[in-house]
This record gives C-alpha cells, sequence and structure tokens, in this order.
C-alpha cells in the first residue's frame, strides 16, 4: 500500500492527462510519473530501494544479458500490447540462451502528447506479465520527446538470467542428422498485427501468440535431451531464424511444409495479402535443433506444456556447403525457403 | 479455404504428373510460355517444373505489371511526392522497386514524401475525402485485372466532386504483349522464339473473357490455354497444351472455365472504355516500345489525369548493358545465363524487370530455385562418406 | 500477377458494398463491377473488388478433369 506524499497537490489525472515534457525533465512531475505509475505498477524489492540502479544479489552460473526495442504499431492488438510484449520478448530472449531469467530493466522513450491513460494500460500490462513469468523489472529510466518523433511509446527491455552447468545452447551447433522441431503454430503475431493496421484491416480472429517461454524451455532442459539450438523466430519468421542457424552452424536444411503447423484463418489472411507465413513473425513460439534421437522425448514434453499443444517436427538438418533451407512442398515439388528480402509488403501480384 | 485447397492437392498433382508424362512424347521438347507473373510465382512456390517431365519447359514471360514499369514512371511518381508535395498512394508492389538518383518510393518516403501503402483504390479516395486541402495521385499499376478498379475510383471521384485527386495512369494490355513477343523486330536479334504455346493469364481472362486469345492463336498458330492461379490448374493447363502440340491444334482452350467466360465481364469491360483509351505506344521495361499496348485517361477525365494536372517530364531510363531481360521475357534466354545473375543483380539490388518483383523469371528462380544451380557441383563421393 | 482469390459473400450492403470471407478472414469489398450477386456465392477478390463470380459446376468439372487419365492412344510413343 502506497501513501500519497503531499508533495503532488493532485494525483495524476489518468482520465484526461497527457504526457508533456515535464514528465521528461527529471523534476517533480516526473518523479510523480515513476512514482504514481511506475513504481506503483511494478512494486519490488528493487524499485523500493529507489535508487538509479538496482542492487542485485550475486548470481551461481554464467549470466546471459540480451536487450530489445520494441516500436511496434499499433500499441494495441488482439492477444497483447506493447507492454506485455516487451516483457515477454526480453525473457524469451533470455530463456533461449538456457538461462533462467531473473531480472528485467525497462526504459521508456514517451511521447509529447500520449494519453496517461494509455500509458497505464501498458504498464500495468507489463506489471502483469512480469509477475506471472515471476522476473520483476528492477529498474528503469523514462524520457519524453517532442510530438512527432515516436510512436506514443518506444520501450527498450533488457534481461538477465543466469545458466546453469552444462547447459549450451548457440546457433552454431546445429549438425547434419539433427532434428527441427517448432513449439507451434506460426504467423499469429504477425497477421494479428496486420489486422489491426490501418489501412489493411480485415475482421479476424486472429490472435498475437505473445508469451513467456521460460517455462516451456525449463520443461525441454529438464528432460535431458541433447538440445542444440533454441531460437524464437520472431521478426522475419521462421525463414529467417532457421536461416540465421543455418549459416552460423554451415549446414543446410529440409523442411517438410505439410508438417509445418499454420492455423487454417491464419493461412488465409496470408493469402489475402499475397504474404508467407514463414515470413511472418511470432512472439510465443520456439524453433528447437536438436539430436535426431531426441525429437520424440522433446515433443511429448512440448505438447505437455500449455504453449506446446500444437509442438512439431518440421525437418531435419544436413550437409550443404551453400546453406540453404530446402523444402518439399505440400505439392510434391522443391523450392528454397531463402532470406527474406527487404520487408515483406502485401502485394497486389 | 474452398476452391483453393482442392487445386493445390498433392495426391492429385502426382496423378497429374503422370498423366503428361505419358502424353509428352519423348522424341520432342515442349516451351510453354506462361505469360502472367501469379502462374510464374506459383510454378516456382510449389516447385511445379520438378513434377514435369524434362522435355517439357516453362518459359517464364513479362506478365507482371511492375517488373515491365519503367523507371521513368517510378521517378515521376517519385518527383510527384517530393517535389510537387502530393499524398502519393500506391499497391505495396512498386515500393521497393529501384528508380533513378538511388531512390525508391519507400526512399523518398524516407526523405519526407507522404506515400502511402493502400490495398484498394476506395482507400486512396478516402484520403483524397479526409485532406480536402493536399492533393492526392493513385499510382496505377497492373493488366487488365488492375484497371476495373481504377476505372471505377475515378467515375466515383466525379460523382463525388473531389477537386483533389488524380492517376497516374501505367495501365497495360496483355494480348498487344503476347504479340509483341512474338513479332517484335528483337525477334531477329533474338532467334526465333521457340515456343509450342501460352498458359493464358487467369484473372485477366476473368475481365477480357478467353475471345480476344483467339485471333492471335490463329493468327500465330500457337495454342492458348487459360489457366486458374492454383499448381494444379497450371499442371493440367500444361497437358492441355501437350495434348493441342501432339494433336497439331491451335485454339483457345479455357481450364479456368469456373470463372473464366468466353465474353469475360462486360461490365467492367464497358467501365474501362468509358474511362480510358489506348495510347499509341508505351514503353515496357525489357521490352521497349510497345505500340497500343497501354492506357491513358480519356480527356473529359482529364481532372482526375496526373500527367495532365501536373508538368511532369517523362525521361526513359535505360537498364544496365549487362541485363539480358530482354531476352530472358522472350524465352530466348534463361536467369543463369545472364552475367550479372545472382551477382550483381539480386532481389537486394534488382538491376532489370525479370529481378524487380517475386515474380519476375529471375528474381522467382533466385528466391525459390537457384539451389539446382548447385546441384552439379555437389560430388557424389559426398553422399558415400555421409 | 493479380493476386486474386475465391471468397465467399456474407454480407451485402447498400452502395455496391459487401463483405466476404476467405477461410475465417473477412473484409469489406466493392461488388461494383458485377450484377446479380447473391449471399452464398463466391466471387474472384482483386484489390478489394469482386471481378467475377465463381461457378461450382464447372469448379467441379475442372477438379473431375484433374483425375482422368489421357488418351490411350497417345500412350505409344
Amino acid at each position: 500500500m502506497n501513501t500519497l506524499r503531499k508533495n503532488y497537490v493532485r494525483p495524476l489525472d489518468f482520465k484526461h492527462g497527457r504526457v508533456d515534457m515535464s514528465h521528461g525533465s527529471g523534476g517533480r512531475a516526473m518523479a510523480q510519473l515513476i512514482e504514481e505509475l511506475f513504481a506503483t505498477a511494478f512494486a519490488n524489492e528493487y524499485l523500493a530501494q529507489g535508487n538509479d540502479g538496482a542492487l542485485l544479489p550475486p548470481s551461481a552460473g554464467r549470466l546471459v544479458m540480451a536487450t530489445d526495442a520494441h516500436v511496434v504499431s499499433p500499441l494495441f492488438f488482439p492477444g497483447g500490447d506493447i507492454g506485455c510484449l516487451s516483457i515477454h520478448g526480453t525473457i524469451n530472449d533470455v530463456a533461449v540462451m538456457g538461462a533462467q531469467p531473473l531480472w528485467i530493466a525497462a526504459s521508456f522513450i514517451l511521447e509529447e502528447g500520449f494519453p496517461l491513460g494509455e500509458l497505464k494500460r501498458i504498464v500495468d500490462s507489463m506489471a502483469a506479465a512480469a509477475r506471472e513469468a515471476g522476473v520483476p523489472v528492477v529498474t528503469g529510466d523514462t524520457k519524453v520527446v517532442e510530438q512527432g518523433n515516436a510512436d506514443g511509446v518506444f520501450i527498450t527491455t533488457t534481461g538477465v538470467g543466469v545458466v546453469s552447468e552444462g547447459v549450451l545452447l548457440s546457433g552454431d551447433r546445429a549438425r547434419p542428422g539433427d532434428a527441427i522441431l517448432v513449439s507451434g503454430t506460426l504467423g499469429d503475431h504477425g497477421m494479428a498485427i496486420m489486422s489491426k493496421r490501418e489501412n489493411l484491416s480485415f475482421d479476424a480472429p486472429i490472435v498475437s501468440d505473445t508469451a513467456a517461454l521460460h517455462g516451456l524451455i525449463a520443461a525441454l532442459l529438464a528432460t535431458g535431451a541433447d538440445l542444440r539450438v533454441l531460437r524464437d523466430p520472431t521478426r522475419g519468421g521462421l525463414a529467417t531464424t532457421l536461416n540465421e542457424i543455418a549459416r552460423q552452424s554451415g549446414v543446410g536444411m529440409l523442411l517438410e511444409e505439410s508438417a509445418i503447423p499454420v492455423k487454417p484463418v491464419v493461412a488465409a489472411a496470408c493469402e489475402f495479402l499475397g504474404l508467407d507465413p514463414l515470413y511472418v513473425a511470432n512472439e510465443g513460439k520456439l524453433v528447437v535443433v536438436c539430436g535426431a534421437g531426441d525429437s520424440e522425448r522433446l515433443l511429448a514434453a512440448m505438447r505437455k506444456h500449455p504453449l506446446g499443444r500444437d509442438a512439431a517436427m518440421i525437418g531435419t538438418v544436413r550437409e550443404d556447403a551453400h546453406h540453404f533451407v530446402q523444402m518439399k512442398t505440400s505439392f510434391g515439388g522443391r523450392r528454397i525457403v531463402d532470406w527474406l528480402t527487404g520487408e515483406q509488403l502485401p502485394r497486389i501480384c | 479455404m474452398k476452391y483453393v485447397d482442392e487445386f493445390r492437392d498433392g495426391d492429385v498433382a502426382k496423378g497429374l504428373a503422370a498423366a503428361i508424362a505419358v502424353e509428352a512424347k519423348r522424341a520432342r521438347n515442349y516451351s510453354f510460355m506462361e505469360f502472367c507473373g501469379g502462374h510464374t510465382h506459383a510454378i516456382s512456390r510449389y516447385g511445379v517444373s520438378d513434377l514435369l517431365p524434362v522435355n517439357v519447359r516453362m518459359i517464364h514471360g513479362p506478365g507482371c505489371p511492375v517488373c515491365v514499369l519503367p523507371i521513368g514512371r517510378i521517378d515521376l511518381a517519385i518527383r510527384l511526392a517530393l517535389d510537387h508535395g502530393v499524398i502519393l498512394t500506391t499497391y505495396g508492389d512498386t515500393l521497393r522497386v529501384p528508380a533513378s538518383g538511388g531512390l525508391s518510393l519507400l526512399k523518398a518516403k524516407a526523405r519526407g514524401g507522404d506515400i502511402r501503402m493502400v490495398y484498394s483504390t476506395a482507400d486512396a479516395l478516402k484520403i483524397a475525402r479526409e485532406h480536402p486541402q493536399r492533393e492526392v495521385v493513385f499510382l496505377a499499376i497492373g493488366f487488365e485485372t488492375t484497371t476495373p478498379p481504377t476505372a471505377l475510383a475515378i467515375l466515383q471521384a466525379r460523382q463525388e466532386g473531389l477537386k483533389n485527386f488524380s492517376v497516374l495512369c501505367n495501365h497495360v494490355l496483355t494480348p498487344s504483349a503476347i504479340t509483341h513477343i512474338l513479332e517484335s523486330p528483337e525477334v531477329r536479334q533474338y532467334g526465333t522464339v521457340p515456343l509450342d504455346g501460352f498458359i493464358g493469364p487467369a484473372h485477366v481472362s476473368t475481365v477480357i473473357g478467353s475471345r480476344p486469345y483467339e485471333h492471335f492463336a490463329e493468327e500465330y498458330r500457337k495454342p492458348v490455354v487459360i489457366a486458374g492461379f492454383e499448381p494444379l490448374d497450371v499442371m493440367q493447363a500444361i497437358r492441355m497444351l501437350v495434348r493441342q502440340v501432339n494433336e497439331g491444334r491451335a485454339e483457345v482452350e479455357n481450364e479456368f472455365s469456373r470463372a473464366v467466360t468466353r465474353d469475360g465481364n462486360l461490365k467492367a469491360q464497358r467501365l474501362v472504355s468509358e474511362v480510358f483509351e489506348l495510347r499509341r505506344s508505351f514503353e515496357w521495361r525489357g521490352l521497349g516500345e510497345v505500340p497500343y499496348s497501354a492506357l491513358q485517361i480519356r480527356p473529359r477525365f482529364a481532372e482526375f489525369d496526373a500527367e495532365r494536372r501536373y508538368t511532369l517530364t517523362y525521361l526513359p531510363v535505360p537498364d544496365n548493358r549487362a541485363c539480358e531481360c530482354g531476352a530472358i521475357l522472350r524465352g530466348v534466354k534463361k536467369p543463369q545465363d545472364c552475367k550479372i545473375f545472382g551477382t550483381v543483380c539480386t532481389p537486394e539490388n534488382p538491376m532489370g524487370s525479370c529481378m524487380v518483383s517475386s515474380e519476375g523469371a529471375c528474381a522467382a528462380h533466385y528466391t525459390y530455385g537457384r539451389y539446382k544451380d548447385f546441384v552439379v557441383k555437389m560430388p557424389a563421393r559426398r553422399e558415400a562418406a555421409a | 500477377m493479380c493476386l486474386a482469390l475465391p471468397a465467399q459473400v456474407v454480407e451485402i450492403s447498400g452502395n455496391d458494398l459487401g463483405v466476404v470471407d476467405l477461410g475465417g478472414v473477412r473484409k469489406e469489398i466493392s461488388l461494383a463491377l458485377i450484377d446479380d450477386v447473391a449471399v452464398g456465392d463466391y466471387v474472384i477478390i482483386h484489390v478489394g473488388y469482386a471481378l467475377t463470380k465463381l461457378d461450382p459446376e464447372e469448379a467441379a468439372k475442372t477438379l473431375a478433369l484433374f483425375a482422368e487419365m489421357g488418351p490411350v492412344e497417345t500412350q505409344i510413343q
């Protein structure tokens, strides 16, 4: 329970108030914003220290740090918002390294004129996501920029985690013969965003898959299986992630198109816009490369977990000096799944 | 998705592949051109070529309106945005096409041009209504499929009395392009085009019908089979073409009968001829000047014609000298035959029309099929050692 | 070229506008280029406009043709 300091004549007006330049100036207005909004929402012992930096306890094990800037537009979309997205994204970046996420730092760039009510929604969503994941936001920063210089709000999150002894996950560890798995359906997040973009609106029950994956990953590590690579296929989709791994590991891949899980409504939305689901962003999915003998065990572990119900094996790693990711199409022919060229744009042709 | 998934069935594909292999005479080579970029895309994306016998070869034609859009026309659009301060609305396909001065529409946007992607002409009209104090120009591209929507937009603008809306028209026509491929002066330069028939465009044909191809099949003695968009449609059309060649016929057949009739969409055709008229000649990137192959807005709609509304000077921009698009578009050369394919010229840095959009022959091969170029180089001993 | 899709008309509003459904995705489009369309019909959609109606009988015939094996005579080469 927080007691409002009498220094603030009026509490923050979340109904009609807007961010203005004073909120970033370091003075009282900013202190009030931090206290009444951020600190209240994130509430934990580290923030309560009230210092510029958080003093953290020592960790047993190698540390992982990851950082991410979030500039998604629209800020609110079916299944989530920029707030929970930023928490999930950073937790996932840390967790795919095999680390248990411990702490998050969050910095905000706010656009002058941004409604405080929307900011509160976003911050509350972040706080809920952090609480649910058991990873506190221990320190942060706020700046305000003039109107027109930010899309409402940009959030940068940095996460730190600790890796257990003996765990080694890295993009260069894929070997010919390995199995390639995914934890569920692809393209949900990107198409949920598309469905809300102003100039491409359509009504479709597509919901972002944004989620913290550290629980699912812990379940995979607990099987003791031979995990080589873990990655979450965010921007650029599955295709980009697989091409990255192929290049890093110096291998090729062969995928089975009919085995790649895509929700029918997502496939239809992609058809509408001329997009390929393999290149559409995901925010709650895992790509797993493992020793061939472990694929069944890992699939079973994923399917037991709420975030891995639709897990599937989608291909194998093979030798290829050119690092091509090839695919047997459901039609029976073959093609490569190449790197993304620029940004995927909806097309008429 | 109904009427989509059934036409992509892999098991049926096997049956069709077997049927084609049986009907294609072993002693003969068959070369068919699919005119439409959408067919090129389907063939590459589904790997249809893998299911054809080696003596049946597909040649990728110029049927991609973005590919054949001359750089000079994109420059006009960029100038409108940067110099005249208009809101330039466009379909997504044109945004990344490199134009002069290291610019593209996307890069011009980064320089401050108000360039907005729209899904439909209706969106462009909406923008014009919402910004009455700004000039709005719609960059119109496309074959006969995309022209009726532009015609409707202009008629709608007139009906509403919109004072700030105009169209930069780059609509082109299919039959004239096919004719040009077969009879242009360049044919002498490149040698006879080894084409045995055409796969006719799917959606263009829903608008213009199958009739326009009849004169053309008769005149040049080449069979035309209009095919739907899905890979099974394409394979069936190839089977029908093989059969026509074997039987010595040169007819127009319609595989896409579920959406194409002989007359086409008369209402759409009427609307188009109300708003547009033929240009005497128009430059096609990769093909040069093609007579009576494009449309311009009729004088009575002059206020909606960006070319009349703004003083625009068109400057043609030649392609890289090493670019082989002219030969590739006519089926005389393959992408791999071009010296700059895959090195200087890639989808990120396209030098000519065939690489510009994912449906150009070079782009399709690069994006989906270039692994085949390397197959020969992988030595057999690797398999034994694995 | 011409990315166009078959979708089912699920709603017809006034003003030549309607809503189509493709695999669960709905979009408002213009029906101004065609006449005589009813809810339940399938149409081909391109850049926000219905270009033509799809004929279910012809679709069925086409699918049947795919499955047909070629004339036996042509097999002798």
